[in-house]
């Protein structure tokens, strides 16, 4: 690549001018206010970890993640996700601490992106983690505060879908016994969004056609708890079941936290095999194209890093909900400003602090007498209007 | 309340078969999109608005949810590789993509290929543990081998007419071509009973491949 022109910056990054901050650290402060009101705690982790550790144990795929090398040559990862870096911190700093441990996050994250396909390198993401609760009461607690947080954050429709890897998993072991590669075929295809692809593979294995039906049904299995009744027809696994007696404990749980109208049970939807261990959940809203949130339980983490327990969580797509959600934020006061002639810094500034203490926006400008105060008819991002200007002159307040 | 769907169509080849695919299925959609310039065909009366887009940049319409749904050759889903939802082979525009080269080919040292699908040949000769230098064309790919450009092409063959005529052999088949329905991953979610009822009518007309 030619050198970079002065105005460029890499792919995929941003600037957050003024305007565009004060609606992020809006819903920053709301969703973490919420977060903390159910008593989860917010962490900060470093933004650079090792790839042999972090970066291996993380379900971003290897291609995605954003690797550099150290000064001593040691591959580095820059974080793209929270999740790992909350692993490795309950395996080594809080080791010793007794569980569950509920945790909050909002910070930025990495993925290396595909040039030109239109999504983001560094990104924000609030979220939360429940280290230590094995349970469907835990469960649904992180879908309920997902929610909860999604309100406080400002997004007003928007949907859940629910599902339970556990269940896919189960049936395939019951129609395909024996043929883990069909069943990881099979997989791979509702991984990958395929729907075509899974039902052609189908029509390859040697299947009775009750059989058959049985797993193109699973591509209809949505709605709301009744699915749990379909589905327990549908299998005689025991895994399969388990996961669906599971399922139907979190939605008992949902509906009476008062949520479950939100919540929908979706049997295709399936999260990353080799990461999440039981229920998985995804968040949409209306108006915008991408997932707002996602999350599920991921048993199996902690363990690489010497603390098998385990965990569940989710993550908000900050940014996502940054663009695409229209907020009614609280009007910010425009400023006052204090315009002084050499002679009145003492008095000027004295006055400034004075209305600062009352709560005062306050914006001092050397200007003398003889110069003409006009209000600006700039329309840029920063122009600041003023709501009051006061002159001093010779150490006198000459016009308000 | 049912939502309109914005649906992606591709224009030219695959548009006409695609709107013959949804009258049969009861879905009273224009034959004919190309004589007119418009890009955004409302369309209140079945439900949906036309998005009229370059086929390669259907899947992308998609992904980003500006559609919720799209049509589109599987050739592309492969090559563009995008977060959609696959949900149905509409069984039409039948065509494959294969490896073609002049008949007397034979493996050199620095094997080099055109093709309009980079990704998908680089994908398919590294599975074949071929190393070869593919480059990109955008149109008329089969030039490429009869003026030396590259010894090999990948391309997708229809009746392999093109090909006679220029004395050119399809030498592999890589996979089959149809087009397919394609979803946004939101909106599969939050229109998903209209998409699905479309699925369900499109499903009952989609020609048996022969």
């Amino acid at each position: 690549m030619s050198k970079p022109k002065g105005f460029e910056k890499p792919a995929g990054v941003r600037d957050y001018l003024p305007h565009v901050v004060t609606k992020l650290r809006h819903i920053e402060r709301n969703v973490l206010d919420c977060m903390s009101e159910w008593g989860y705690r917010q962490i900060i982790t470093p933004t650079m970890e090792y790839y042999d550790t972090v970066g291996v144990a993380s379900s971003t795929s290897d291609r995605k993640l954003y690797k550099m090398l150290n000064n001593r040559g040691t591959t580095m990862v820059l974080r793209s996700d929270m999740t790992t870096p909350i692993a490795r911190v309950m395996g080594s700093v809080l080791k010793e601490e007794s569980l569950p441990v509920r945790l909050s996050y909002h910070a930025n994250v990495f993925r290396s992106i595909e040039e030109k396909a239109g999504r983001e390198t560094e990104f924000f993401q609030t979220g939360a983690e429940l280290v230590g609760n094995d349970s469907a009461e835990g469960d649904a607690e992180v879908i309920a505060l997902a929610i909860a947080s999604l309100q406080a954050a400002g997004v007003e429709t928007f949907k859940i879908s629910l599902g339970h890897v556990g269940f896919l998993t189960g049936l395939l072991e019951e129609v395909l016994p024996d043929q883990t590669i069909e069943q990881e075929a099979l997989k791979e295809t509702l991984l990958n969004r395929d729907f075509v692809g899974f039902r052609e593979q189908l029509a390859h294995f040697q299947l009775s056609s009750e059989q058959r039906q049985e797993l193109e049904g699973l591509l209809r299995l949505r709605g709301a708890q009744d699915i749990c009744r379909q589905a327990t027809a549908l299998s005689s696994n025991p895994r399969a079941i388990a996961s669906i007696q599971h399922l139907c404990k979190v939605w008992e749980v949902l509906e009476a936290y008062g949520v479950s109208e939100h919540v929908m049970i979706d049997l295709t939807m399936i999260g990353d095999f080799s990461y999440y261990t039981g229920m998985v959940f995804e968040g949409y809203a209306a108006e915008l194209g991408f997932p707002v949130c996602s999350g599920g339980r991921y048993d199996n983490l902690l363990t690489q890093f010497g603390r098998p327990v385990a965990a569940t969580g989710f993550a908000l797509k900050t940014n996502r909900i940054l663009d695409g959600v229209n907020l009614l934020l609280p009007q910010e006061e425009a400023p006052v400003l204090i315009a002084y002639d050499v002679n009145s810094r003492r008095e000027a500034f004295a006055h400034a602090t004075e209305l600062r203490r009352q709560g005062k926006i306050v914006i001092t400008e050397h200007i003398e007498a003889t110069h003409r105060l006009e209000p600006s008819a700039d329309t840029h991002p920063l122009t600041v209007k003023y709501s009051q200007t006061i002159r001093f002159t010779d150490g006198q307040i000459i016009s308000i | 309340m049912t939502q309109i769907l914005k649906v992606a169509m591709p224009k030219g080849r695959i548009y006409k078969k695609a709107a013959e695919l949804f009258r049969k299925a009861g879905i009273e959609v224009p034959l004919d999109v190309d004589d007119s310039r418009k890009l955004i065909v409302h369309l209140p009366e079945v439900g949906m608005e036309f998005i009229l887009a370059k086929p390669v940049d259907v899947p992308i319409y998609v992904e980003h949810g500006v559609a919720d749904i799209g049509i589109v050759g599987k050739d592309v889903l492969i090559e563009e590789n995008r977060a959609v939802y696959e949900l149905l082979d509409l069984g039409i525009a039948r065509c494959r993509m294969s490896v073609i080269g002049l008949p007397d080919w034979k493996p050199g040292i620095q094997q080099r290929v055109a093709t309009k699908y980079p990704n998908v040949a680089s994908q398919y000769f590294r599975e074949q543990g071929q190393q070869v230098e593919v480059i990109k064309l955008n149109g008329s790919i089969e030039l490429a081998p009869m003026i030396g450009l590259a010894d090999r092409i990948v391309d997708m063959v229809e009746t392999g007419e093109t090909l006679r005529e220029n004395g050119l052999v399809e030498m592999e088949t890589l996979f089959g071509i149809t087009s397919r329905l394609i979803a946004n991953r939101v909106s599969y979610r939050m229109k998903n009973e209209e998409i699905q009822q479309l699925c369900d009518q499109l499903q009952r007309v989609i020609p048996e491949p022969t």
